[in-house]
């Protein structure tokens, strides 16, 4: 009898779902009447907010916000939004306490390691990944694994997601403008006598790691806080920002929605500004 | 052949017609949506009156000092009326900003920085000043003006500095890395050798359409708090207060 029950509310929960990934599926197809966002960047803030609202222990904010990031990679991949880019972990995060650090690089290398599934998110919607930071401050062990999933998805084209670790946008210029100068040295060395080459801004633009990828169209950070936190500043000149008040594992649904409706109000206005620039 | 084309035809109407529901419904949810923002503008509008005449306690005392920088960009189409913006840097006085970088993309605001600063009182163009002057007890605002030039341009220009800086370098065949001068110190040193502002503004308040930093100075905005005012036509000194207010009970981690 108890099975029986048990089978029942399964089958209920399992209708029910479907019923509901039917609807969002029609809301979206009204949805792309308008214009949509090529490139969503989310900054994933909140999660230890939310291990502490709910009192869970240290860590599981982390597990519960990885889950809410399936669920929003899902959203954006159903829309036909190309270009996702997320804040997953930042160069001033190594500051916090290291058993904390380890426990996200733990994390981190396992969900790593997850996207090379067969039945991963990866191959479902043929997402290529890109890691973009200063990798070289990450440990043997989770660079190589991020080198692995960068190559075996390399041939992926149908859309993309951009995974910001080790990262800050101010090391991400400093980078730039390092590389561009060493190309105009290699350049120079390799001329002889010829004076050495101004750098240019296209110089620095293509050095950009995130030049992969056009601009963002909406930045998204939650959980309320209304700073960029040195993320993407050089590339959201012309984005429009969103920070509704949830944390990071209580986003949804609407708050996608919510920010690609008003995306497509201001759609014409942030053309215009594109187009001036 | 022939009688395929009626039911290419009938599916070909269907289509239509469903794209025509489908256009209907999307636009009665922007409908829905524009709604919700004229509601939500009439509320602000309500407690923005009312904190004007003090009627909400908790706005009537702001701690100011804690407002070191505070950053306006400026939309270029209504950066054109700078009466506004002379009336915005007035109320900034009263309130007691020290120091405000006006940015509009364009340096429209920059063409009219003379004009500006004969009509605030107690103004300044924020280089004349120095930081030093930048204490309590000095009156009047030193105002900074900012465009686009001062953005990747500028760091174009810093580039092309430590690009010589490590050609001149006395052993640039030990530094083929670039350790010891492509750091952001470094390239801070650089944007102020440029003759650029480096500092990070603590508030930027966004007069225009949409929340967006409209290309402000990236280096800059690190950990800036921004938030979005609407726009500059229909400004009101209640929304300034309460923004101003609410940044002074912000808590940062920077990432710890």
């Amino acid at each position: 009898m108890v099975d029986q029950i048990r089978r029942m509310g399964g089958g209920v929960s399992q209708i029910l779902e479907q019923i509901h990934g039917f609807a969002r599926r029609c809301l979206f197809r009204v949805i792309s009447m308008g214009p949509l966002p090529t490139h969503l960047a989310f900054i994933m803030d909140g999660n230890r907010r939310y291990a502490k609202k709910r009192g869970l222990k240290d860590g599981s904010g982390h597990k519960a916000g990885f889950s809410a990031l399936m669920s929003m990679l899902q959203y954006c991949y159903e829309l036909g939004i190309k270009y996702v880019t997320i804040y997953a972990f930042s160069i001033d995060n190594f500051r916090r306490k290291p058993e904390e650090v380890q426990s996200l690089m733990d994390l981190l290398l396992e969900k790593i390691k997850s996207l090379l599934d067969k039945e991963s998110i990866v191959h479902e919607y043929g997402i290529r990944v890109y890691f973009i930071g200063n990798l070289a401050l990450l440990s043997d062990q989770v660079r190589a694994a991020a080198e692995e999933v960068m190559e075996a998805t390399a041939k992926n084209s149908r859309v993309v997601l951009l995974v910001c670790v080790a990262y800050n946008s101010t090391d991400e210029i400093v980078q730039a403008v390092k590389r561009s100068c060493m190309n105009k040295l290699v350049k120079h060395s390799e001329g002889g006598d010829r004076d050495i080459e101004r750098i240019q801004l296209v110089d620095v633009e293509e050095n950009m790691q995130m030049s992969v990828a056009p601009e963002p169209d909406i930045l998204i950070r939650s959980s309320g806080e209304t700073r960029l936190s040195n993320f993407l500043l050089w590339q959201t000149g012309n984005s429009q920002l969103f920070s509704p008040d949830a944390l990071w594992p209580e986003i949804g649904l609407r708050h996608l929605v919510w920010a690609i409706l008003n995306f497509q109000r201001s759609h014409s206005y942030l053309e215009k500004m594109k187009k001036q620039l | 052949m022939d009688s395929n084309e009626p039911m290419l035809l009938l599916s070909s109407r269907i289509g239509q017609i469903g794209d025509l529901g489908l256009d209907l419904l999307w636009r009665f949810i922007h409908i829905v949506v524009s709604l919700c923002h004229i509601v939500s503008g009439i509320t602000e509008a309500i407690q923005s009156y009312a904190i004007s005449l003090g009627l909400i306690q908790k706005y009537t005392s702001i701690d100011i000092e804690k407002l070191r920088c505070l950053a306006v960009v400026v939309d270029i189409e209504v950066a054109r009326d700078v009466s506004k913006v002379v009336e915005l840097l007035q109320w900034l006085t009263t309130i007691g900003v020290k120091q405000v970088g006006l940015f509009d993309s364009q340096g429209l605001l920059k063409k009219s920085k003379d004009m500006i600063l004969e009509m605030v009182p107690g103004s300044m163009l924020l280089q004349e000043t120095g930081e030093k002057d930048i204490s309590p007890d000095r009156k009047g605002v030193a105002i900074e003006f900012i465009s686009s030039s001062d953005n990747k341009e500028a760091v174009v220009k810093a580039a092309n500095i430590l690009l010589q800086r490590h050609l001149k370098s006395s052993h640039p065949e030990n530094d083929d890395e670039g350790e010891n001068v492509f750091t952001e110190t470094h390239l801070n040193e650089a944007l102020r050798v440029v003759g650029e502002n480096v500092h990070v503004p603590d508030l930027m308040l966004v007069y225009g359409p949409v929340r967006s930093h409209l290309g402000f100075p990236a280096w800059r905005l690190r950990y800036t708090e921004i938030v979005h005012m609407g726009s500059l036509k229909y400004m009101r000194y209640g929304s300034l207060l309460k923004a101003i207010h609410k940044f002074t009970g912000v808590r940062q981690n920077y990432g710890v």
